[in-house]
């Protein structure tokens, strides 16, 4: 199998997943490119670890009516084979964003983070009109608040602002105060039953309803259209305007290709490239607004393809791309609580973004506190020659010969990483360290140890913040 | 402000779990307080009383202490519009000072942008905790987060010290900034030096340190002998930040046992704190702000108590006025919030007075408009 296949299939493994080891890296670009695209775009094997009630019967501190919910989202992004279903339900958690510090219910939280795992590769309308009946999403922006004589904006303008078309593009404004309005008039009456917080009597699942008496049914005017529309009317409006193409398609640029602006600056700030946006804009409107058909003519672009490293890893790639690297966490124990808080400490909490924004991306992921906190996590890591992920590495570079040279060790270990590239001068540094510490035969007892080395001092590498 | 030779220095303890503010600083001679709390009351023979009304949890005595000499300013009835129930919302707020929207920037952060704005000194604040609060985030401003200061650092995981050693030097040489590799590269180059810089300079203070006094073994009184330890090694440090691991005050139960405990070791460090510098002769640079991100139900539950509002905080040291500040929120039933404390005074007063007349910042653009101040700093 040529390097440069198996590269590729590290770059696609690393955005259309959290990373894989290198074995699997070489299965699947022996299978082929496209082949493996196809697969995480129809996944047929279900496999994912472990369903949540399973899970509450091996960690004892699990209990989904309580708390746990985050955990388990976390260890099944571990262990899942639909790595790109788990890939693109955090893409819409951080977009069609809800946060347990309000919602307060993880019963609820769960069955949207599962609703956004088997829709979010479907037809975007569709998704859209799941989520304006999402409980967790109702509460969240305070739908069940929106009354047919007092409507409740919150939900009417999120979902323009931050779920479907933004504020505006190209410097003009893509809707009205007017507009929004009009939209939240239209969702009037869609609410819950088994209103969300836990206290005083215990957490219950939140199911939608639909209160007639309490929607507005009355003409609306909404985007320059006229008529008595309700939610889905909305829905099919903004589905077909061009803001909504491109907001999608600039997120999905953003989450998949390179780091792009962040989204409270897209009405003024042109895309990173146009290019790439308009192909995606145009599938989005040909195919109907089917998100799997964006992201199969994404992942077969050339653009994708030479996309290498122009990413910074967000916390939560960062921590899981690393577990599955060093095949930590593959079946239930005690203590995952520490593992999870690591994304936290890192900027990143599963059901808690910041804002209904979302996270901010890119160098915002960096600051003094989460770099040395990312950096020693994954060192500490791929440190530790237990793990079988490492003792893989290890063995997989001694059965190449009973001498390796300076340059074989450090070009085998970013090889084993997902062929992780570094400027010259940090190859060069490397190597030279390599030599000083004077390795030479693999049957060594040191070689293990020179190993786990050389991973740790990649991965503490500014390349190696990137994906 | 008082003439201080220093810089002064703001140390922020947060109290994470919300604390029950009717069992912190207690109306131990209101009836409505009896009828509230059958199990959970503190009797007036056990109050540390600062008058005939109201007094310090038993467990406080470090505290009531420096009370009684004077230094401990006592914010009553402390909230904010439309009080949130829930911890992290709640924490949120005190940490953005934004209660309407959430944001992003810290008010600290804010604040440290402005005590250096050209980034001379990459301690200017530093964390003691596991991750950054929010309070400390701001773009472009660096904080050094620690978790134990006699092991911090990048790759602290590589083994003997000459390895770590040639690591770290390889590190700061790939840190090194390259021309012509664009603003993102450049700031990621800035933030690994600042890091490695941070860290080397943050690892001398346990070693310049000595003193008499023994904190105790939590890792709030460990937080706070780091904390001693850097305001003592003069890295110009201006904000130190720590607090208690989240939940720790939250008593749903068994209130008349955790509370005293809990109360018991945190004043106790606080003192130990204050002890310490003294003894170094640095008491006077520095004022502490004690805080916690709501109050809890007035009517407790049997044995603890529920989330509720209206809170109280502390601000400690010796350039503060002791006394009372804003009101005891009234507890006629008719007069609580929905079953809550009434908050009266905006937890943005206590900020604006600790930023403006004590740090000597423009107060009102770290927190977006004026807020009546406090007359608690000399």
């Amino acid at each position: 199998m040529a390097n440069h296949d198996i590269a590729l299939m590290g770059h696609l493994m690393r955005r259309a997943g959290f990373g894989a080891q290198y074995h699997e890296l070489e299965a699947r670009a022996a299978k082929g490119y496209e082949e493996t695209v196809e697969e995480l775009l129809n996944p047929t094997d279900e496999t994912h670890g472990m369903d949540l009630d399973l899970g509450e019967r091996y960690f004892m501190e699990w209990n989904h009516f309580i708390r746990c919910v985050p955990e388990y989202t976390a260890f099944r992004m571990i262990n899942s084979k639909n790595q790109l279903q788990e890939k693109m339900m955090l893409f819409w958690h951080g977009i069609l964003c809800t946060a347990d510090s309000k919602t307060q219910s993880y019963v609820t939280s769960n069955a949207e983070l599962e609703m956004l795992r088997q829709d979010g590769m479907g037809n975007f309308r569709d998704l859209l009109v799941k989520i304006s009946k999402d409980p967790a999403m109702i509460y969240f922006l305070d739908n069940c608040l929106s009354h047919k004589d007092a409507i409740n904006e919150n939900y009417g303008r999120e979902l323009l602002e931050l779920f479907s078309m933004g504020v505006g593009m190209d410097g003009q404004f893509n809707y009205t105060e007017d507009d929004v309005k009009e939209c939240a008039r239209a969702f009037t009456g869609w609410t819950i039953a088994n209103g969300i917080p836990g206290q005083p009597y215990g957490r219950y699942p939140s199911t939608f309803i639909f209160n007639p008496d309490d929607h507005d049914d009355g003409e609306k005017t909404f985007l320059g259209r006229t008529g008595n529309f309700n939610g889905e009317d909305v829905i099919d409006i903004i589905c077909e305007q061009p803001a909504t193409a491109r907001f999608i398609s600039r997120h999905i640029y953003d989450y998949f290709v390179a780091d792009e602006a962040q989204v409270p600056s897209w009405m003024d700030t042109p895309p990173r490239d146009p290019e790439t946006i308009k192909v995606l804009e145009d599938e989005y409107f040909r195919s109907n607004y089917d998100i799997r058909s964006m992201l199969r003519v994404l992942f077969n672009s050339d653009v994708f393809k030479n996309a290498r490293f122009a990413r910074i890893k967000g916390p939560i790639e960062t921590v899981i791309g690393t577990l599955r690297l060093v095949g930590e966490w593959t079946t239930p124990k005690p203590g995952f609580e520490a593992i999870f808080e690591e994304m936290k400490h890192m900027g990143q909490e599963i059901l808690n973004p910041p804002s209904v924004e979302g996270w901010h991306t890119g160098k915002e992921w960096i600051d003094g506190g989460t770099l040395v906190r990312r950096i020693n996590f994954v060192a500490d890591h791929v440190g530790d020659v237990r793990y079988p992920g490492i003792q893989d590495i290890i063995k997989n570079l001694a059965s190449q010969g009973v001498t390796i040279s300076a340059e074989g060790l450090v070009e085998g270990c970013l090889r084993h990483l997902g062929h992780y590239e570094l400027t010259e001068e940090n190859h060069r540094m490397l190597v030279e360290h390599a030599h000083q510490s004077g390795v030479s035969s693999t049957d060594s007892r040191e070689f293990p140890q020179q190993v786990s080395e050389m991973l740790q001092m990649i991965v503490s590498t500014k390349e190696y913040l990137y994906a | 402000m008082t003439s201080n030779k220093k810089d002064p220095v703001l140390v922020v303890l947060q109290m994470t779990g919300a604390y029950d503010a009717l069992n912190t600083f207690i109306p131990y001679s209101d009836p409505h307080y009896v009828d509230y709390r059958p199990n959970l009351q503190i009797g007036p023979d056990e109050v540390l009383a600062v008058d005939d009304k109201v007094g310090f949890h038993p467990s406080m005595g470090p505290i009531k202490d420096m009370y009684d000499q004077g230094k401990v300013a006592v914010l009553q009835g402390i909230g904010y519009p439309n009080p949130n129930r829930s911890h992290f919302r709640s924490l949120d707020i005190w940490h953005t000072a934004e209660p309407e929207k959430t944001i992003s920037e810290g008010w600290l952060g804010k604040a440290i942008r402005d005590l250096d704005p050209n980034k001379e000194n990459i301690l200017t604040a530093v964390n003691f905790g596991r991750g950054l609060p929010r309070a400390l985030a701001a773009p472009g401003v660096s904080v050094a987060s620690v978790g134990d200061i006699t092991n911090y650092g990048v790759l602290t995981g590589i083994e003997g010290e000459d390895q770590r050693g040639d690591a770290l030097d390889i590190f700061a040489r790939m840190y090194a900034p390259m021309i012509g590799s664009g603003p993102v590269s450049d700031y990621l180059s800035q933030t690994g030096l600042d890091a490695l810089k941070g860290a080397d300079i943050l690892t001398t203070a346990p070693q310049k340190y000595s003193s008499s006094v023994e904190y105790g073994g939590s890792p709030f009184a460990q937080w706070l002998k780091s904390i001693a330890q850097v305001h003592l090694a003069d890295f110009g440090t201006r904000v130190l930040y720590t607090g208690v691991n989240p939940g720790t005050f939250d008593t749903h139960a068994n209130e008349n046992i955790t509370l005293p405990k809990l109360w018991g070791d945190v004043t106790n460090a606080i003192g130990d704190f204050y002890q310490d510098l003294k003894e170094h002769n640095a008491n006077e640079e520095v004022v502490m702000l004690l805080f916690t991100e709501f109050g809890r139900r007035v009517q407790e539950n049997g044995s603890g108590t529920d989330h509720g509002s209206g809170g109280v905080a502390f601000v400690m040291g010796d350039a503060v006025k002791g006394g009372l500040y804003g009101e005891y929120p009234s507890l006629e039933p008719e007069k609580l919030d929905s079953g809550d404390l009434h908050w009266n005074n905006d937890f943005r007063s206590t900020y604006a007075t600790l930023l403006e007349q004590w740090m000597g910042l423009d107060a009102n653009p770290i927190l977006g408009e004026t807020y009546e101040q406090f007359d608690f700093i000399k």
